[in-house]
């Protein structure tokens, strides 16, 4: 069995409104799977409507192969989740807060493999300290150890970089990569940090208004080569007037109020440059915008955000 | 599900503001016997005051009423009336105080059917009520017992005085705990379905206050319309129906019958109107979380 996760015409209305619409994917045993949509796009109801919590209005789930509808219990002890951010009783410890969430779910783990656990969030020292003394980042660290603790073949996180720094986000980032790589965990990974996806997934899914935009291997979705630059000078006006007339024309894409877009393959950055130098006017910085984040923008908003890249 | 109520005890015990309600109760019943111990007279005084016409009672007479079964039903009079909220505290926080800290997601992502979990929450809740109960009993009837010593009790009727022998008052006050405890639950199983609505406590907990004060205003309003329609079929009518167990039957000769209670049909039948209520309320909190989408 290679598909672990297999939603078809999934769809969720809360009165008048379809937050998920006719939604259909599939995650394959192992994967990193990226969950990609802005907010309110239907990226946590979609989550909830997997981990049980929301009921379809119409779809069919099915997980490690059986119908979330009917062996809900037999698939939620496979399943490791932090929904949006990983609330927990702030009156106990963390090592009790572990010892609870162990046991409902159904695994009796011993005191040793509890604190392990801990260890490998780098919670060890703090087990035995009242979670309301806790960090936002060791918060979410504790909710992956959580999530964990019953050794689930599926762990969906939910944004689980929210509120993070940006030591949180790297540590998050490389406890998931390490899931995957060393533990062959299959992961759904929800989030807006587009490069936190492109970083650590596999395959991915954009939804925008509950439909799916696009599905598949994010290095085919985009490609990597192919950059677009923000350039930003002393006279942007000057700039753009100067571009038009010389031979670098053909890379420009448009001017914004604060920049002027570019877009070139990165192999030819280093002589794009030279020839802008060439150009004489102050070059205040030069930027490369991530083109995952211009692929997404592009299918989930308007023209307007992203002129330069549909060209 | 053993498992399961370990874990929601757990929580419960491990909670500071559990033992508000265990201190708050500590606390009125102490204030209360030492009152009666240094001004019981002038209590007696006035709890004779409608009687003082056709009965003249002396200082000996007065004293051997001031006993630790009459100070306990003082206690467990006043006491009832605050109990509601110190039980609607708990049940009222269980499923909305989840909600609110954000682990009532986490809780229903595990293997746990909704049903059970709701099961386990409820007894949870139940048997806090009754650890209260067992405490105010410990320290009510049997501290007052070691204050004030026992003697005959006696009941203020609006008929007049009713004596009941001190051999015949325990056990009447253990039917009266165990009533209360089905009373207390009724109130438990009220804040446990609105805790199912809401995502905070507060709401829950006002709102089951809000509901026992208004049924309780109109259970004890005498408008005859009322009288048949809607008294009858309010819980709070029969929260205090537990006084039922110190209504004895007397003789022709107008004296008490040892073991005997008054009315035992009307008190068995208040017992079934809670637990009546008791289903409906815990039924219908099991119905909508089932079909409840987790959205906290």
């Amino acid at each position: 069995m290679n598909t672990i996760v297999s939603v078809k015409n999934l769809s969720k209305n809360f009165n008048e409104i379809k937050a998920v619409n006719d939604l259909s994917f599939s995650v394959e045993k192992g994967q990193v799977y990226g969950f990609l949509g802005q907010n309110g796009a239907g990226k946590s109801t979609t989550i909830r409507m997997l981990l049980t919590l929301i009921k379809p209005t119409s779809g069919q789930i099915e997980i490690f192969g059986m119908d979330l509808n009917k062996h809900r219990k037999e698939i939620l002890r496979q399943i490791g989740a932090i929904i949006e951010k990983p609330d927990m009783y702030k009156y106990l410890t963390a090592l009790e807060n572990l010892r609870i969430f162990a046991a409902m779910s159904g695994v009796k783990v011993s005191e040793k493999k509890l604190l392990d656990q801990l260890e490998m969030v780098g919670l060890a020292e703090r087990a035995h300290s009242k979670v309301k003394t806790y960090s936002q980042g060791m918060k979410q660290r504790l909710g992956i150890a959580t999530a964990l603790v019953h050794d689930p073949q599926l762990v969906i996180l939910d944004e689980p970089t929210n509120g993070l720094d940006p030591q949180g986000i790297a540590d998050v980032r490389n406890l998931i990569l390490m899931l995957s790589r060393q533990m062959n965990k299959t992961m759904i990974i929800s989030s807006h940090l587009l490069s936190e996806i492109e970083l650590i997934a596999e395959s991915m899914i954009i939804i925008d208004k509950g439909k799916k935009i696009v599905e598949g291997k994010v290095r085919e979705l985009f490609d990597p080569a192919e950059t677009i630059i923000e350039l930003k000078t002393f006279d942007d006006a000057l700039m753009y007037e100067k571009l038009q007339q010389s031979d670098l024309k053909i890379f420009v894409q448009g001017k914004r109020n604060d920049c002027i877009l570019l877009k070139l393959h990165r192999d030819q950055i280093p002589a794009v440059i030279k020839k802008l130098v060439g150009l004489e006017v102050p070059i205040l910085s030069f930027h490369s915008k991530h083109s995952l984040e211009n692929y997404f923008l592009s299918l989930t908003t308007g023209q307007q955000h992203v002129e330069a890249f549909t060209n | 599900m053993w498992k399961l109520l370990q874990i929601e005890l757990f929580k419960i015990f491990k909670r500071p503001r559990t033992y508000i309600a265990f201190g708050a109760i500590a606390a009125i019943v102490f204030l209360i016997q030492i009152a009666l111990k240094f001004d019981g007279k002038s209590y007696i005084d006035l709890l004779m005051s409608n009687l003082s016409g056709s009965f003249e009672f002396n200082d000996v007479f007065k004293d051997k009423l001031l006993n630790g079964y009459l100070i306990c039903f003082v206690i467990l009079n006043t006491l009832l009336i605050q109990m509601p909220l110190l039980v609607a505290l708990i049940a009222g926080d269980a499923i909305a105080g989840e909600a609110n800290m954000g682990t009532l997601r986490l809780s229903m992502t595990k293997p746990v059917s909704r049903t059970k979990y709701m099961l386990v929450k409820f007894i949870a809740s139940v048997i806090y009520t009754l650890a209260l109960l067992i405490l105010m009993a410990l320290l009510a009837l049997f501290g007052s017992m070691l204050i004030f010593g026992t003697n005959d009790m006696v009941v203020l009727r609006s008929e007049g005085i009713e004596q009941i022998k001190r051999f015949d008052v325990l056990w009447r006050y253990f039917a009266a705990f165990g009533f209360a405890a089905v009373a207390l639950t009724t109130v438990s199983a009220l804040a446990f379905l609105l805790s199912v609505f809401a995502e905070n406590s507060i709401g829950p907990i006002i709102a089951t206050m809000s509901i026992v004060i208004v049924f309780t205003i109109l259970s004890e309003m005498n408008i005859p319309i009322y009288d048949e329609t809607i008294k009858p079929y309010l819980f709070t009518s029969h929260m205090v129906a537990w006084k039922g167990f110190f209504y004895v039957k007397a003789n022709a000769e107008g004296t008490t019958i040892n073991g005997s209670i008054e009315n035992l049909p009307a008190v068995l039948r208040s017992l079934s109107i809670l637990v009546i209520y008791i289903f409906v309320f815990f039924g219908s909190a099991v119905w909508v979380f089932r079909k409840k989408d987790i959205l906290t």
